[in-house]
Formats: structure tokens, sequence, C-alpha cells
């Protein structure tokens, strides 16, 4: 027997919001939480950049001259955290990772949706009271690391403040995590093996493990800190008989992993992008699943080499060199995957791919002054000073940052249903890369000949230097106009981008863009060759191709 | 006829190893060595300016060349060569890197014994003595030299936001440290509230000076100046004004600083009053 509905329950009423509202409400689509995280993470980066400039503006004189010590120690330490815990860490892992993770494993949703919800809605408010901090009390002044005693003798409310932060920030890192690990385990569609998932899947679940085993470490030290300033416990007060260095090799074991944190996802969203523009399959594919994998190992027991001048015994020392230094080796086997990806491609000189170059050319330099500043004598001299300011920038911003941007140029089609427009993209991609190369290139001569870091003032000799590299960071600044501009005009008018644009292999385009409420109107494709491009080298068209592609493939 | 790929990339090879080594040998980017370590330091420096010259444009002179060389031409349609892996490839530049790497880290390893950074600190041998435990740090160049060479002990205090310096033996204290040229000076550092750092960039040396746990710094200067010590730990608002000077003297004239302002030494005892 049939039941005949009434008309006005033909369309049910949504439990969610639709239009543009939903991007502002408690959404468990996946894709609305990546959208509200790149874009949130967006508008933390544009304040973290403010900072950076006030920053620079103070530097571009050796005296502090711009505005108080206090307040300028103050912009640092919010420059910092916001870069990591509110731009770099929640774009690469939460907006890509929650927009993209579904689609590659096939599924419809994310493992635990309400919990992925919960955990983007726990970043604006840490946010807003982070910044909020600084009008209303004044900020923490002890830099993103905290070390006590200074974080315990500055002034309380701020530093508090800046703890319950990025205790948020971390738990909603944590919830993160323990999403993507069980959506990458558990939700993979029948018959989609794990060595056949995209590479930025592998990164992920590499990327979470660290956050589920690192992150707790650092909310633990950050509690007892709270205690030290609010209950004044000894735990890292020496008055009171406690150890400032523990706390340090706490720390650090959370946030050298932070690196790898901040670094993987740009390595896998890296690997997605290159094969799509050059045409060509992913070079290596096991060795980069493996290379991953041993980066995670190495990355937990690597932190001391950010001590090596507090007091650590030699034999640790020696330890700690030899495990970072060999991080270059599986880091190293993912760069020449990726050149021997481009090698014989028919590389398309987009944006995508263009920041996705830059990328490796800064990533490259950052990681050979890394495993220089790896080694105990180099790194005696150079610690804590504006070479390692210059080396942590080629890897954030030279490398994540870089990624981040090419990512926006290659899925916003997928996002919006529209092109970017390809000249303003690559003026955006050009001012980026010779502003950045401009503002810290020079830094690592001023660290090497006696600049320290996080300081107002400095020796009047290293005056030109500084005012060179504040010029790149102007020219940084500016280039995020054509970028804004684009971005806006674009989603407004932009040609119509069609499906899959790029003719791309993974499951993500091989839908609607934007995608469906559930990704796929009917089942979930099974896609066990996500970058099966290129002609195998016997069947090469012989009408199609040039005398010197049939040399280079051997024939 | 074409010239075989073999001879080209050897040829290349070559020109990018000289090339590496002209400019880790030729590009100065340290400033003047002031201290017995700092030559030490700087052959490092110059190995992995070297290396790392090799390989950043190997590198991105390879990214370059295949960005121009297998650009899609207008007109182009199809897919590159579906090439999935290439296994002796991949071994090949997984192991050259793990050799650099490896040495690299030994020879770092003998740089840093020579700067005496492996040296067991003076603590270890007071034999039972139930002093306080010294945290790391750089000890003098070797372990029978510390008592050998007459090493002249400072006591350093960092405080918000200047170092003094103390001279236990003609209890001298004075806000720039005075020292001979060539003779060893053992630093005894310690914080009275946060922890700050003691950097001489002319001596290639630093160290955390920690509340609470008390820090070496042993070194040797060569070179007559006044260079800047800096302090490299964040510290609170004036951090980047605390600096000091290191005035390394001719021993002739350090020893007439010393006498001109010891007042505990017996033997000088005339000398001071002579010069009231």
């Amino acid at each position: 027997m049939t039941i005949s509905l009434p008309p006005e329950t033909s369309s049910p009423p949504r439990l969610q919001p639709s239009g543009w509202l939903r991007y502002f409400s408690f959404s468990v689509d996946h894709k609305v939480i990546g959208l509200q995280y790149l874009v949130c993470g967006f508008v933390f980066y544009l304040i973290g950049g403010a900072l950076a400039g006030a920053i620079r503006t103070e530097l571009t004189s050796p005296v502090s001259d711009f505005m108080a010590r206090d307040v300028y120690n103050q912009v640092l330490t919010l420059h910092g955290t916001v870069m990591i815990f509110l731009w770099i860490v929640p774009v690469v892992n939460g907006a890509f990772g929650n927009y993209l993770i579904p689609f590659y494993v096939g599924a419809r949703d994310m493992a635990f949706p309400r919990l992925n919800a919960v955990a983007f809605w726990l970043i604006p408010p840490a946010g807003l009271m982070l910044i909020t901090s600084y009008f209303l009390t004044g900020a923490a002044q002890s830099g993103w690391t905290a070390y006590p005693p200074l974080s315990i003798t500055t002034p309380a409310t701020g530093q508090i403040i800046w703890i319950l932060s990025v205790l948020l920030l971390g738990g909603s890192s944590i919830f993160g995590g323990i999403n993507f690990i069980a959506t990458i385990l558990k939700l993979r569609r029948p018959g989609l093996k794990l060595m056949q998932l995209p590479m930025y899947c592998w990164a992920m679940l590499g990327t979470s493990i660290l956050v589920v085993l690192s992150t707790p470490v650092l909310a633990g030290t950050l509690v007892l800190l709270s205690f030290d300033i609010v209950a004044h416990t000894g735990f890292f007060n020496p008055t009171l008989g406690g150890n400032v260095v523990v706390y340090q090799h706490l720390f650090w074991f959370y946030s050298h992993p932070a690196v790898y944190i901040m670094v993987l996802p740009a390595f896998g969203l890296v690997s997605e992008i290159l094969p799509v523009h050059a045409r060509k399959p992913l070079f290596g594919y096991v060795t980069m699943v493996y290379s991953i994998m041993a980066i995670v190992v190495l990355g937990l027991i690597v932190w001391a080499h950010h001590m090596f001048t507090s007091g650590t015994p030699p034999w640790m020392r020696l330890f700690f060199t030899i495990a970072t230094a060999f991080i270059a080796v599986p880091t190293g086997i993912k760069f020449f995957n990726w050149l021997a990806t481009l090698w014989g491609g028919r590389i398309s000189l987009n944006s995508a791919m263009l920041f996705s170059c830059g990328f490796i050319v800064n990533f490259v330099l950052g990681g050979i002054t890394g495993v220089a500043l790896a080694q105990v004598p180099f790194d005696i001299h150079v610690h804590d000073t504006y070479f390692v300011v210059a080396h942590f920038h080629y890897i954030v911003f030279g490398g994540s940052v870089f990624v981040i941007f090419a990512s926006i140029y290659h899925w916003y089609p997928k996002f919006t249903g529209r092109m970017l427009n390809e000249d303003l993209g690559r003026l955006h991609c050009a001012l980026t890369f010779i502003g950045f190369n401009l503002c810290f290139g020079p830094q690592h001569w001023l660290g090497l000949n006696g600049m320290p870091r996080r300081v107002a003032e400095y020796d009047p000799q290293f005056t030109l230097i500084n005012q060179i590299s504040s010029v790149g960071a102007l020219l940084m600044a500016i280039s995020t106009l054509p970028f804004l501009w684009n971005v806006i005009h674009s989603a407004l008018s932009g040609p119509v981008a069609g499906d899959n644009p790029w003719k791309a292999l993974t499951p993500e385009w091989l839908t609607s863009s934007p995608p469906p409420v559930e990704n796929w109107i009917g089942e979930a494709p099974l896609v066990e060759e996500p970058y099966g491009y290129g002609v195998p080298p016997d069947e090469l068209d012989l009408t199609a191709t040039s005398g010197r592609d049939l040399w280079s493939s051997g024939k | 006829m074409q010239i075989p790929s073999a001879i080209l990339t050897l040829v290349i090879g070559m020109v990018l190893a000289l090339g590496g080594l002209w400019i880790g040998q030729n590009i100065n980017l340290l400033p003047i060595d002031a201290s017995a370590n700092a030559p030490i330091y700087d052959e490092l420096f110059k190995v992995l300016f070297t290396i790392g010259s090799i390989l950043f444009i190997g590198i991105v002179g390879l990214l370059v060349f295949s960005l121009i060389r297998f650009r899609r031409r207008s007109g182009q349609l199809g897919d590159g060569l579906a090439i999935e892996g290439n296994l002796p490839l991949e071994i090949f530049w997984t192991a050259v890197p793990a050799v650099v790497v490896l040495f690299v880290g030994l020879y770092s390893y003998d740089i840093y014994d020579r700067m005496g950074g492996m040296v067991p600190l003076a603590h270890d041998h007071m034999g039972g003595a139930h002093d306080e435990q010294i945290w790391g740090g750089i000890s003098s160049g070797s372990i029978e030299s510390a008592a050998a060479t007459n090493a002249l002990p400072v006591e350093v205090t960092a405080m918000q936001f200047a170092f003094l310096f103390h001279y236990p033996e003609g209890d001298i204290t004075s806000g720039e440290l005075h020292v001979p040229a060539d003779r060893p000076i053992t630093l005894r550092m310690e914080a009275k509230d946060v922890i700050h750092a003691f950097w001489v960039p002319e001596f290639r040396l630093k160290q955390d000076v920690i509340p609470g746990q008390p820090t070496q710094l042993s070194f040797t200067p060569t070179r007559t100046g006044r260079y800047p010590i800096v302090c490299a730990e964040l510290c609170g608002p004036y951090h980047g004004g605390m600096r000091s000077t290191v005035v390394v003297e001719s021993p002739e004239d350090w020893d007439s600083w010393y006498r001109d302002n010891a007042k505990a030494a017996p033997e000088d005892e005339t000398l001071t009053i002579a010069n009231a």
C-alpha cells in the first residue's frame, strides 16, 4: 500500500541552513567546515601579517622608536602564535584536510562530523580571545615559546589568556587529528586499498599521528605553566626549586613535531598538484609513503636540537644532531621524486604550478640551512639569531604558505565552480616570491654577523640590511592585494570552471563544482589509480609527438 | 652528431662541484674571528656552505631546466610519459644524501670535539666533592690543559638587563669583560632572574645563562680588540639593549688593568695603596 504524502513535505525541512548562511553555522558538512577553516585562517593570516608589518617597521631603524618595548614583545608573541596556531596549522590540516580527505577515501563526510564542527568552532573564540587580550590587558610578551621564568614574571593576565587560547587551539587540533585518522583508516570506500590513496591522505595520516602523540604534551606543559603563574607552584620556577630546562624539553617535544604538522600536509598537497599540471604520474609513490612515515618517526626524536645552548649534556647533543640531520634523507627523497615527476612532463606554467615550484626552491634552501643548524658547533653560533628566523620562515612561509596559495589556485574551481584569473595569479606569485626572498634572504647574513632575534633595537651596522628586509616585507604585503581582488572578483564573475577544468583523476574532480552535499549523486567512484596520467612509452602517439620526446624516452 | 648526455651530465656535475667549492672558499659571510675556536668553526662553515651551494644550485638548476624544457607549448595536447618510478634511481638518491649527512655529522662531531664541546666539564674531576652541578657548555681545549695553561676564571652574572663580570682572584667587579689574549678563560655563569644567553659573534660561542643552573663556557681569545657581548635569549622589554663588550688586550695591557683594579690580592696591596 502506498501512502500519498501531503504536498508540503515534498521538500523536507532542512536541518542545516543553506546558502551563504551555512558558512556561519554549526554545519557538519565537511566541505563547509573546510572552507570555514580556510577563510577564518586567512583572516588571521592578514592579522598576523599586519603584526609582521609592525615588526618590520620597528626594525627599519636601529633604535626602538616605533612602539614601546613591551608592546614590541607582545607583537612578536602574537605574530608567532597567530601564524602558527591560527593560520598554518588550521589551514594545511583543517581546511584542505576536511575538504579533500572524504573525497579521497570515497566517503560522504568525515567519520565524526559533529566533532569536526566542534573542532572548527573552537578556533574563532580562541583567536578572538588572543587578539582582544592585547586591547584589554596587554598580550603575552614572552614569545610564542613562553619560556619560564620570563613567562612567569611578565604580566600574568596576558600570559594566562595566551595559555587558554593555545589550549583551545591544541584541543581543536587533537579533535581534527582523531577525525582524520578514523576517516582514513575506517571510512575508505570498499575496494579502495591503502596504497591506492592519494598522497595527501598519507601525509594527513602521518600528521595526525604526530598531532595526537605530541599535542597533549604541550597541553600538559601549559597547564603546569599556568599553575606556576596562578597558584605559585614551582614546576618551572627556579626560586621554588623548579627546573626551567624541563619546560623547554616538554615544549619542544610538541613544537618540533609542530613543524612537521605544518609541512607534511603541504608536502601532500604538492604531491597532488604537480602530477595534474605536469600530466605525469607521481614519481615513486611507495618511497613517498615510506618517507612520510620516516619523517613522522624521526620528527618525534629530534626536539632537543632547539636546546643546544641550554644546558644539555654532550651525548644528548650528539644524538640529536645525527637524528635531525637524518630527516634530510626522507625529505630529500620527496624533493627528488617531485623533480622526477616534473621531468619529461607537459608542464602548464599556471599559478598553482609556479607557487609549487617556488615552494620547492624556498624549502630546499630552508632544508639546507636546517641541516647546517642541526650541527651543534654551527648552531652554537647562530642559535636564537636572525639566521634561525630566516631558516624557519623559509620552511613555514616559503614552504607551507606557498603551498597554501598553490592549493587555493588549484582547488578554487572546485570550491566555487569558477576559475581564477591566471595573469593576476602569476603576478601574485612573482611578487610573493621576490618579496619573500628579499625579506628573509638577507636575514641569514644578519644572524651570522651578530643580530639576535626578538630585539627591538640593534647594532647600527645592520641598518641597511634590515631596511632591505623591510622592503621585502612591504612587497609581500602588497602581493596579497591582487590575490584578494582575484578571489573576490572571480567568485562573482569568473569564467565558469566546469566539473574538471584540470582534467584531473582524483575523486574530488569526479563530481560537480561545487560538489553537492554528500559529495556525489549516486555511488562514490572507485579511483584505484589517482595518478594514472601520461602515456606509456610504448604507446606514444607518433602523430602527436616530436622526435625529441622519442629520443628522451629512450626509443 | 649529438653529444652523448652522459658526457654533458659529467661536465655539468664537474662545473657544479667546482662552482660550489669556489663559492664556499671565496664568499665570506662571517665576522672576523677572535678566538681559538673561531677558525675551527669557520672551517666547518666553509664545508657546509660548499655542500649547500652545490645542492641548492643543482636542484634549482634542474627545476628551472625542467620548467623551460618540458613546458606545455601552445597546441600541445597529450600527456607526459607515464613513468611511475625507477627503483635503482630512488635507491641512489636515498644513499647519496645518507652518506653526505653521515659525513657532515661525523665531521661536525670532530669540529665540536676540537672546540672543546665533548670535554667533560670541570666538576667531573672533583672526585665526589659535593659541588654544584655544572650544566653544559664548552670547555677549554683539552682536559689536562685546563689546569696546566693557567685558565683565568671569571664569574658572570646575568640579570635584566646587564651582564656583571667578577674576577674572584682579584675581587674585581666590572661591567665589561677584560681578558688577556692567548690565555684560556673559563666563564662560570649564573642568571639572577630569567634566562639570558651570552653570545660573542666574533668568538662563535654562545651559552644560555640559566637561573638555578650554573653553566660554563671556556674560550681562548686570540685577537686584541673590542667585541660585542650580546644577550641572545628573549629576557624582557630591554632584551635588545642588553649588550656589553669584551675587551681583548695584550697580556701586558691586561696585567696593568688587572693590577689597577684588583683589591684582594695581598702582594698587590702596596701597589693599590701606592696608586691611591
